[in-house]
């Protein structure tokens, strides 16, 4: 037996059997020295690279770029030859796809049909069919896209908005703009004075209009959002200033996005539940109709008209 | 009516073209701007005008604002001048 264990001295199975019976601590040592030796440093290998012969580092060289040049030339052809692959398979797709305007059409379904039939008289009241759809029977797309919005302002403020007590010198020639506004010309003054109050006027007219010609919220506030960055370029920041700043961002998008919310939910309550709504669809074509979308349209209108000003604003010179 | 709907298309195919090609990028924003501007008009043409009044106002107007302000934070217009300052010096040089 005890020579068996001599035999098995040394040994991973002897020393758990030795450490199991008698307490013996050489594993633990041998633990210890491992975890010691991967704590220390390890010596930096002293390996010396025999120097090679010239002509077989040049022969090196001639490899390495050799095998390069065929890298660079694989990864070429693999670069066009993915992209046939993927502009085939996508025009092959394109090419099973029914042809535009056919009746039988999988797109010619019921839901179509309701759209366009008793969209305007009898569910929605607007004559845009479009308008009725993205704020009537799809409102809750709309108010995620508003929402988007608000959210990428939110972003681009966390990254870009400069606090007060920052170190201008971190931004060079972004602080030189901010601090000294660019002088404008007077040409583009003058065209600006005349142009400014048309945009914010067609601007209100695509807005107000909705629901009843080709227009909405979303273009219309785009437009309007337009204007007020012209008036940002033309007359300078200070100027715009006086009317526009962050406490009115912030007014105007959050109350009108909660608006949107409350009024949608008023009218997805009273519809879901089949209660008396006091909103009426009015007579169609006319501005004061269509129930809830005019002031939907104004509401997405004035996000998205604050949202492009603060943006640029923002990119332009890290505050609102 | 179709030979103007193919000289929009042409245009957006070749705008969009030149818009991956150009090395300068303030002007690939300038015509990724003129791209937009006839797609406003393409989807006028397909009997679209929210699509169109949307591209027009978006895609046209506040959007290459949103580049050219872009390009200006990541002082890409500056350093283009420079390199085209830079170059012309170089000629200037070469034909002294």
């Amino acid at each position: 037996m005890a020579r068996v264990r001599d035999d098995m001295g040394d040994t991973r199975w002897g020393r758990l059997q030795r450490w199991l019976r008698e307490g013996d601590d050489s594993l633990d040592r041998a633990m210890i020295a491992v975890w010691d030796e991967s704590a220390e440093p390890e010596p930096e290998p002293v390996f010396t690279v025999p120097p090679a012969r010239p002509e077989q580092k040049k022969k090196n060289q001639k490899h390495t770029a050799k095998l390069e040049k065929l890298l660079r030339v694989f990864s070429v052809i693999a670069a066009v030859l993915l992209c046939v692959g993927i502009i085939g398979i996508l025009l092959h797709t394109t090419a099973l796809l029914p042809s535009f305007g056919r009746e039988d059409n999988p797109v010619h379904n019921e839901v179509p049909r309701r759209y366009i039939e008793k969209g305007m008289n009898e569910d929605t009241g607007a004559v845009n069919i479009v308008a009725g759809m993205i704020l009537d029977y799809r409102a809750f797309d709309t108010l995620g896209e508003s929402n988007v919005l608000f959210v990428a302002v939110c972003t681009v403020m966390i990254l870009l908005r400069l606090q007060a007590g920052d170190p201008d010198e971190r931004l060079g020639s972004d602080t030189r703009d901010r601090l000294i506004e660019p002088h404008s010309d007077p040409i583009l003054q003058v065209i600006a004075r005349v142009l400014i109050p048309l945009i914010l006027i067609f601007g209100a007219y695509v807005i107000l209009n909705g629901h009843i010609s080709p227009g909405g919220g979303f273009s219309g506030g785009a437009i309007m959002g337009a204007a007020l960055i012209l008036h940002m370029l033309a007359f300078g920041e200070k100027q715009t200033a006086r009317f526009f700043s962050y406490r009115t961002y912030r007014a105007v998008s959050v109350c009108a996005l909660g608006f949107y919310a409350l009024a949608k939910a008023y009218s997805f309550f009273t519809g879901a539940n089949h209660l008396p709504s006091i909103i009426t669809i009015g007579t169609p074509g006319r501005i004061f109709s269509a129930g809830l979308i005019p002031y939907l349209n104004i509401a997405v209108g004035l996000v998205v008209c604050c949202t492009m000003y603060a943006l640029f604003s923002l990119f332009r010179k890290g505050e609102l | 009516m179709q030979i103007l709907m193919i000289l929009l298309l042409a245009a957006v195919l070749i705008c969009a073209l030149c818009v991956a090609f150009t090395k300068n990028l303030l002007a690939a924003a300038v015509v990724f701007m003129t791209q937009s501007l006839a797609l406003s008009v393409v989807w006028l043409l397909l009997e679209s005008p929210d699509l169109g009044i949307t591209e027009a106002a978006v895609g046209a107007g506040v959007d290459s604002l949103l580049l050219f302000a872009t390009l200006k934070r990541i002082r890409a217009i500056d350093s283009d001048a420079r390199e085209n300052r830079k170059r012309e010096e170089e000629q200037d040089g070469t034909r002294s």
